[in-house]
């Protein structure tokens, strides 16, 4: 049996968690969970379990990263040892690499840099339990940290992974749908213009199918928008 | 985030309620764009977390956290970080150091005696001189007022508390100045210098705690004064 004959949705469309193919995993945001730092925000998505905090804006160093024009966002996303099965290897790797670069690179789209010149906005991404889709929820967890610290944007950010099981189109990927399905698509989008700062694919989508997790993501990103917002009102109040 | 502002039919967001960043204010941009607001495609868009505050035709949100950054004539508490031959370097709470040349500081100092006058740790009062738009900033201690710290005690809270705290016609800086008996002065950049009897501190401090505690609070003014007023800060 290879990866791809591994059933994963029934033919009433229930999948191994029990949800159908537009559903999302549960979530739970809490807001200003580091009292240390300037901005943070935890989210709980599905078994994935992220912290996210925010320093600064402050001086950029070393000096060689200033910008005299802008700030520089400087993204860590890391996993902590224990947040897998097996024993993950603590520090920066090839994979973590990536994800805080293509991180910073989503939210570079939305914070105003350049009110911050010569400036350095410190994102602190920590994995403390990995199911599946830790980069959507390490950057949307993000985004709510540098609003949380003060930080101007232009608008949230909302990651969401879609992608295809068994021939079928599904929106939030779960850890088994991630291992042993056949194509993935975390978006980055910004959910009151619908444009989009993120993307990528693993895998093989036929242009209709592309179409499908697109929607997908789009519907799940309002939806996630909406408890974004509820996380923020429990936190601050709903207005003066 | 709340849309139930519609009073002219234009306003998406009352007055005083919650927006965060990406939250469309009003389609009305005939108002001036205050702090944490800006116009995109004939709308006002947030850029802040914050709440929504519309004041002689200017729309601004008053921000949950932010950071201080210096305009010139703030009064300021800072700390000497570091120096050279003839400028110290001042920490003032914000993203970048000012300094303070020689040229501007109260005493007579020789060149190269900048150590001997005020060495790493000291507490200043100080006013911002200049700030450029790369946020480099001069600071001065010529004035009325403006010197070394020797007594008391500096205290910090959220820079934006700082104005909750000193305006009004109760103030609560004022309140505390009655129940301590200290003096007190308020930096922009949220410190704050308690000079007074350990027990006059003491209150001041209790009630600063309360403040940072209970920062996002529409009853903070009326929580610090029913604990000035029920035993003195405890």
């Amino acid at each position: 049996m290879g990866y791809g004959d591994v059933q994963m949705i029934d033919e009433n469309g229930n999948r191994v968690d029990g949800r159908k193919a537009g559903d999302i995993r549960p979530i739970e945001i809490e807001m200003g969970v580091v009292p240390v730092a300037d901005g943070s925000a935890s989210m709980r998505w599905g078994t994935n379990y992220v912290i996210a905090s925010v320093y600064g804006p402050m001086e950029a160093h070393p000096r060689k990263i200033q910008r005299q024009e802008r700030a520089v966002l400087d993204v860590r996303y890391n996993m902590a040892p224990f947040s897998t099965t097996d024993r993950f290897r603590p520090g920066f790797n090839r994979r973590s690499r990536e994800i805080s670069k293509v991180t910073a690179d989503a939210l570079e789209s939305v914070v105003l840099l350049e009110l911050y010149p010569r400036s350095k906005i410190r994102v602190e991404i920590e994995v403390i339990c990995a199911e599946a889709g830790t980069r959507c929820v390490g950057l949307t967890a993000a985004s709510l940290a540098l609003a949380d610290a003060g930080i101007p944007m232009t608008d949230m950010v909302v990651s969401v992974a879609s992608g295809k099981i068994n021939g079928v189109v599904v929106c939030d990927l779960n850890k088994e749908e991630d291992n042993y399905g056949a194509a993935d698509l975390p978006m980055g989008v910004l959910p009151n213009t619908g444009e989009l700062v993120f993307l990528q694919m693993d895998g093989d989508l036929s242009p209709s199918e592309f179409q499908e997790a697109w929607d997908y993501n789009m519907e799940a990103a309002l939806k996630i928008h909406e408890l974004m917002k509820e996380a923020i009102a429990n936190k601050y109040g709903g207005g003066q | 985030m709340s849309n139930s502002g519609a009073s002219d039919g234009r306003t998406l967001a009352a007055s005083g309620s919650l927006v965060i960043p990406g939250d469309k204010i009003s389609s009305d941009t005939s108002g001036q764009l205050g702090h944490g607001v800006i116009k995109v495609n004939d709308e006002l868009i947030a850029t802040k977390l914050g709440y929504l505050v519309e004041k002689s035709g200017e729309v601004s949100i008053l921000p949950v956290h932010t950071a201080y950054f210096p305009r010139p004539g703030d009064l300021v508490v800072g700390y000497i970080e570091g120096m050279r031959s003839n400028i110290w370097f001042i920490d003032l709470n914000a993203p970048f150091n000012a300094i303070l040349p020689m040229s501007l500081a109260p005493m007579k100092i020789e060149y190269g005696g900048t150590r001997d006058a005020m060495d790493v740790g000291t507490t200043i009062l100080c006013r911002v001189q200049e700030v450029d738009e790369a946020h480099s900033s001069v600071v001065t201690m010529k004035g009325m007022g403006l010197r070394k710290v020797n007594s008391g005690f500096v205290d910090t809270i959220p820079p934006h508390l700082v104005g909750t705290i000193s305006s009004g016609s109760n103030a609560i800086i004022q309140q505390l100045k009655d129940a301590s008996n200290c003096r007190i002065i308020l930096g922009a950049n949220g410190r704050i210098w308690v000079d007074g009897e350990p027990e006059g501190i003491r209150i001041v401090r209790d009630a600063l705690a309360y403040a940072r505690d209970n920062q996002h609070s529409t009853e903070l003014a009326a929580g610090i004064a029913s604990q000035l007023a029920n035993g003195n800060g405890e």
